[in-house]
């Protein structure tokens, strides 16, 4: 099983981001209040470290485990669908103060809520595949 | 053994995500969260129904790994890792929330008011959760990508889209904390 380390990866993660309060509902409302630093804080601390092992890739220093020069997938681009699919997405993060990652984490705390967050996610998932041809970029 | 049960602040868990981040490209593979959505829908036969979700699913398997350990982590870290849920917030964030009529504010991660066992299975709160996961799953596909996909990972390559996207997130973020959940609550 040589994929055995992403596992051992997500729970490190999963402990990361439920130790540091970074799945609690209570921490993203007031990040959208602007009401504490301490969401900002996380997410700024970690772009600001991640950016400087990406310029660690770019120049060769760190390569893949194979490797390889690392080189992160571009991103899709689009104004309409990037700044709608944000504001879409931020809506219902906004309300379940739960975002992709850790959904699966809160299964680990309130099962059932968690459970129908996402049945939810995987029908949104379903609508955004039935329509993404017809949707505008 | 303290350390590990006490709550860790802003400024381990900032460091500690680049790592895993790290990690993750130098496994191989492109951080991110949100498309085991869409690779968990391909796994229900979606396939059959939108050619869009026609794709190999076996190609990701590292990434329904990654899922398997956030799961797994979950539940040690709720049963072993945090012995007292309680947080810090600020006083406005408290009184704010209860003058909303949320009860305990703060004495755990999450609020019964959305999370307990009479609001999900109550219509209303089954479909405030429905409703926000579907947001989030169709929102993050539309947009492609999610915290970790578009905030941590786009930003910090410098990826325009990433931080269109993020500007999304917060548009979204804003009206749902400011305008929605008063009026739901």
């Amino acid at each position: 099983m040589k994929n055995i380390k992403f596992l051992i990866l997500g729970i490190f993660f999963a402990i990361v981001l439920s130790k540091t309060q970074a799945i609690s509902w209570y921490r993203f409302y007031e990040m959208f209040t602007f009401q504490s630093f301490h969401m900002f804080g996380i997410i700024g601390g970690a772009v600001v470290i991640s950016a400087v092992f990406m310029q660690l890739f770019k120049s060769g220093k760190i390569k893949d485990i194979h490797g390889n020069k690392i080189i992160p997938k571009p991103k899709k681009k689009g104004f309409i669908r990037t700044l709608l699919g944000g504001t879409f997405f931020g809506l219902g993060w906004g309300i379940s103060g739960a975002c992709a990652a850790p959904i699966f984490v809160i299964l680990g705390f309130k099962l059932i809520p968690a459970l129908i967050l996402l049945v939810g996610a995987l029908l949104g998932a379903f609508l955004y595949g039935l329509l993404s041809k017809k949707l505008p970029n | 053994m303290d350390y590990i049960l006490q709550p860790w602040p802003w400024y381990i868990g900032g460091p500690l995500i680049a790592i895993s981040l790290l990690l993750y490209f130098y496994f191989g593979k492109n951080f991110g969260a949100s498309t085991n959505f869409e690779t968990l829908c391909t796994m229900a036969g979606a396939g059959k129904v939108a050619d869009y979700f026609k794709k190999d699913w076996k190609d990701r398997d590292f990434a329904l790994l990654f899922v398997v350990g956030l799961i797994i982590g979950g539940f040690i870290s709720s049963y072993y890792l945090i012995p007292n849920q309680a947080i810090d917030l600020n006083p406005n964030t408290i009184k704010e929330l209860s003058n909303l009529g949320f009860s305990n504010v703060g004495n755990q991660y999450f609020p019964d008011e959305i999370f307990g066992e009479d609001m999900v299975f109550s219509i209303k709160g089954f479909l405030i959760l429905l409703v926000s996961g579907v947001l989030i799953g169709f929102g993050t596909r539309y947009a492609g990508g999610c915290t970790s996909g578009h905030a941590i990972t786009g930003l910090s390559s410098l990826q325009l889209p990433s931080l269109l996207a993020v500007i999304g997130f917060f548009i979204g973020g804003i009206i749902a904390t400011w305008f929605i959940i008063p009026l739901l609550f």
